[in-house]
């Protein structure tokens, strides 16, 4: 085993912050500074030619600035984001969850309240009375969707804005959750992708 | 009567466009930092719909100012925590009186110098309210009864005093040059050539004198990166317990000593009001050719070139601002002690040394 010289430790093991070793060129600052300066003046350059070109209509392929203007430009969500939930409907309207309670049981937040009632039909053993999901506990984990064997509950809205002025307006009840409001981008109902259903 | 109502107009005709440019530097700083790094940068302040690229920000600012809640600390000294802004503030706007921004306007019989105020002590009179400035800072951490406002304050003073003993010695070499303090001489000197055709412009003569008195100047004040004094979230600066119109006043200040700074860099260095090859009465190219203009155009070239050059040094110093990330406090008190102060004194040895084998 090779013998470790203490004294001459290189700079690095014997200071807790790491050290870069300057030469000439970097210490009189000058040479690396315009380096920096002339890096920022590109990007200002390229970006003002860009702006001065859209506003003559000019080079619209190409974006000045790498930011969204939020609430007129959207960012494109992806198909598979999670966002509010919804829940599914049979073909004659009512709620194709069956109130087995899993999603409630998998929930890690415990923000989903279902009452269970009798379906008025005999050959259908229960439904939910009222379907709650307390928004602003939830943590968008997707747990409830993936655990629900009815495919009653979707996440597939798209829609991020999830606001109010008020918590208890943030309790979702199952009209809320059936209205099969959806945000922009959201997928149809008879979307390809989701051949799996069939 | 006459001379006193010139005297009248001139002052306040510099003191509008100061405090106006003051107020578009701060859409500029916003816009050009938000261009620089690929953003778009404050653009949502309309009145009736009407955005102009973002150009009500600075009014809303002004507005948002006047609302804020003016809070004293209970335990400060009210008199000094209200003269500490006015006292940051007014010397940077009272630089700007020795600046000369053109030559002389001829109505007539009338001679008007473009200049509030021909002081033939002009640098030093810089000099000594540029050291004003220190006291509105040390004031203010004073003042608030805050330690971490007065650690601020010191620190700022400690900065501004070492970087002020630099701005002055690097500036020597330049006034052994023109041999005068009086900064329209020293312009009038820029007009002339060196070898025929280049400009007698600060620069040639001091490259090195510029590049040690730009940082110094930049650091007297307090700006990225070397502006530890204020150091916003980190470390606190004297301005803590400052708000509404009296952080505003500090906040301005800034924005006019980065102005009057540009304004100065381009007299000392970059030849003022001078154009290239432009004489009294028009252009006379040293390859031959002249081009005779009216006195009024001339003036206006000049006024036209003059704002050019302050334009250009306030988007440098933006440029640098959101570039370079700041010096901690050792490095910065290295860099004036060790760096700037000794080069400034071997170019005052160089300068003299040449003055003396050229003028014998
Ligand atoms: S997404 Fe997660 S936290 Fe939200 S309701 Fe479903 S299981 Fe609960
Ligand atoms: S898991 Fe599905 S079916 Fe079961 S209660 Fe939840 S939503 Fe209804």
């Amino acid at each position: 085993m090779a013998k470790i010289d203490y004294h001459n430790l290189p700079v690095s093991y014997k200071t807790s912050v790491q050290k870069v070793d300057m030469g000439l060129w970097e210490k009189i600052y000058y040479p690396e500074v315009i380096r920096g300066l002339l890096l920022t003046t590109g990007h200002f350059v390229r970006n003002m030619i860009v702006h001065t070109a859209h506003v003559f209509g000019m080079m619209k392929d190409k974006r000045g600035a790498v930011t969204y203007q939020y609430p007129e430009e959207r960012r494109p969500i992806h198909r598979r984001y999670r966002g509010r939930h919804r829940l599914m409907k049979k073909d004659d309207g009512t709620e194709r969850c069956t109130a087995c309670m899993l999603c409630e049981t998998v929930c890690p937040t415990n923000c989903i309240y279902i009452v269970p009632e009798e379906h008025p039909d005999p050959t259908v053993e229960k439904h939910p009375a009222s379907y709650e999901i307390d928004i602003l506990r939830c943590c968008f984990c997707g747990y409830c969707v993936e655990v629900c064997p009815c495919d009653a509950i979707r996440m597939d809205t798209q829609d991020v804005e999830i606001a109010g002025w008020d918590r208890t307006k943030m309790v979702y009840n199952k009209e809320m959750l059936m209205a099969n409001i959806t945000g922009p981008g959201a997928p149809p109902e008879d979307d390809p992708a989701q051949w799996w259903l069939k | 009567m006459l001379e006193t109502a010139i005297i009248l107009a001139k002052i306040w005709g510099v003191l509008l466009t100061l405090v106006t440019l003051a107020a578009i530097m701060t859409w500029v700083e916003r816009k050009q930092s938000a261009v620089m790094q690929d953003r778009l940068g404050a653009n949502r302040a309309d009145v009736f719909g009407l955005r102009i690229i973002g150009l009500f920000q600075p009014m809303a600012d002004g507005i948002k100012m006047f609302f804020k809640e003016d809070f004293v600390p209970p335990k400060g000294d009210k008199f000094l925590h209200t003269l500490a802004p006015i006292v940051a503030f007014f010397p940077a706007v009272v630089i700007f009186a020795v600046v000369p921004f053109g030559d002389v306007l001829r109505i007539g019989t009338l001679e008007i110098p473009l200049q509030v105020a021909r002081l033939n002590i002009g640098y030093l009179f810089i000099l000594a309210f540029g050291g004003l400035t220190i006291y509105g800072t040390v004031l203010a951490g004073w003042s608030s009864n805050n330690k971490y406002s007065l650690l601020g304050g010191l620190r700022a003073a400690a900065q501004m005093i070492s970087y002020e003993v630099c701005v002055g010695l690097s500036l020597v070499g330049l006034i052994m040059v023109f041999g005068t303090l009086q900064l329209d001489l020293m312009v009038k000197q820029q007009g002339e050539l060196i070898f025929g055709f280049l400009p007698a412009w600060g620069i040639f003569y001091q490259p090195l004198g510029f590049l040690l008195f730009f940082p110094a100047v930049i650091a007297e004040t307090k700006r990225v990166p070397f502006d530890l004094p204020e150091g916003e979230s980190e470390i606190i600066g004297y301005y803590t317990e400052y708000s509404g119109l009296r952080f505003g006043l500090f906040y301005f200040a800034e924005f006019i000593e980065i102005i009057v700074m540009s304004a100065l860099f381009s007299t000392l260095f970059f030849g003022g009001y001078q154009v290239p090859y432009l004489y009294a009465d028009g252009f006379v190219f040293p390859w031959g050719g002249s081009w005779n203009l009216p006195h009024l155009v001339v003036v206006l070239l000049q006024l036209g070139s003059f704002f050019i050059k302050i334009a250009f040094f306030c988007w440098l110093q933006v440029l640098i601002r959101w570039t370079l990330p700041r010096f901690r406090y050792d490095q910065l008190m290295r860099l004036c002690w060790t760096g700037i102060l000794p080069l400034a004194v071997l170019n005052i040895l160089i300068t003299g040394g040449i003055l003396l084998l050229i003028k014998g």
